[in-house]
Order: C-alpha cells, then structure tokens, then sequence
C-alpha cells in the first residue's frame, strides 16, 4: 500500500508512522527531513518550498512504486512532503517503509529519499539575513 | 497552435509570471522550445539544468508538442 500526499500544514509524524503498521512487518524504517539553520555555513532564517502539485505527486507515486518492484517484501510505504513556509526545526518530509526484515527497509527508505531529491518536482528557496536563494539552481 | 507553459521555482522568477503562452507550428519538438525560451529569457542558460514535462512525465528533447498538453519548465529540483 502506498500513502503520498503533499500538503501546506506540519507534516503529523506519528499519524504518518501508523500509515506504514502491518502485521506482516518485523522492521519499520523512518527518514525525516529537516529544516536546518545553515547552510554552506550561511545561517538560514526559514525556507520556502514551491511544488508543482499534480507533477510531484505523480512522480512520489512512481517512486514508491519502482522502490516496490525493486524490493518486493515492501509492505507499505508512505511519502509525505511539505510546502510553502517552515522554519528551522521543522519536518518537510517523511519517508516511512515496513518490510519483513530491517535490511530491506533502510535500502528501500534511502532509495525513496535519494530519488525523491532527483525527479520530484519541488523547489527550496534559502531565506537568510541578507537575501535568498533557490537551492540548486545554479552549477 | 498556442502552447501553455506552467513556470516554477527560479524560471518563473526568471520569466517574471507563473504562465507563458507562445504561438509555436504544430508538433514542435521539446528542443526547439527550450531554445526559444532560452533566447528570450538568457537568464534561463545559467541553471544547472533545464527539463521539460509534457502531462507530468520529463519528456525527451525530441517529444512533439501539441496544443492540449499540460507543459512545465522544470528548473533543478530541490526538494526532500
């Protein structure tokens, strides 16, 4: 079963956890992204994620599925993200997976995460003291 | 044919507007509009890297357009 959602309210890291329970499942592997007050040693004041909805969510979707053929114990997995404004501490997403065996779901959780920051269609812009910038953007 | 551009992140910025409406010849390829909007708006030349979805899915350079798709300029993502 896959859960994906993209929303503007603070992600509720709990209820997100209990999307992934399953009887079937010895391990439960959790990555949670967050917002951090540096970066390149600048100190960031808060961030601001754009998405483009209806693309990002049909690209979370493809993720979780390939991350399903390719470990196919995968019980359930559940990507939720963040967007518009967040501050330092905040979550701005969630990756949870359950499997049988705990191998499996560290594998499957970092693959989700690192292909996520790869093709899913959202952006971060850097607020600090003195200006901002779109994290990326430029070589 | 007019083709809609949906724009996000820095190439709206860019742009200036979160929408383009060009006037391009029927089954314009991915390439050739990328180079257009290149030309038009410089800025565009110095990101990292510059995508094109058709209908939610990266399309190759060499993909036709037609005038019902929904067309994005992806800049580099950074979410997670």
């Amino acid at each position: 079963m896959i859960t994906i959602d993209l929303i503007d309210q603070p992600i509720d890291v709990n209820a997100a956890l209990q999307t992934v329970e399953d009887d079937g499942a010895g391990a439960i592997n959790t990555f949670i992204g967050t917002v951090r007050n540096k970066s390149t040693g600048r100190p960031v004041i808060r961030l601001e994620y754009e998405a483009y909805d209806s693309m990002a969510l049909h690209q979370l979707r493809k993720v979780a599925e390939q991350a399903q053929q390719q470990w196919p114990m995968l019980r359930k997995v559940t990507v939720i993200h963040r967007k518009g404004t967040l501050n330092i501490g905040d979550v701005a997403v969630i990756v949870a997976v359950s499997t049988p065996h705990r191998a499996e779901s560290f594998a499957a959780c970092q693959y989700i995460i690192d292909t996520l920051k790869q093709v899913v269609t959202i952006w971060k812009k850097e607020f600090y003291e003195d200006g901002d910038v779109w994290v990326a953007a430029h070589p | 044919m007019n083709l809609k551009i949906a724009l996000f992140g820095i190439a709206r910025e860019i742009v200036g507007q979160s929408t383009l409406e060009v006037a391009a010849p029927e089954g314009q390829s991915v390439q050739e509009l990328l180079a257009r909007l290149q030309q038009e708006y410089p800025a565009l030349n110095r990101l990292s890297s510059l995508a094109v979805a058709v209908n939610n899915e990266y399309a190759s350079d060499d993909a036709p357009l037609h005038e019902r798709d929904e067309i994005a300029l992806i800049p580099p993502v950074s979410g997670g």
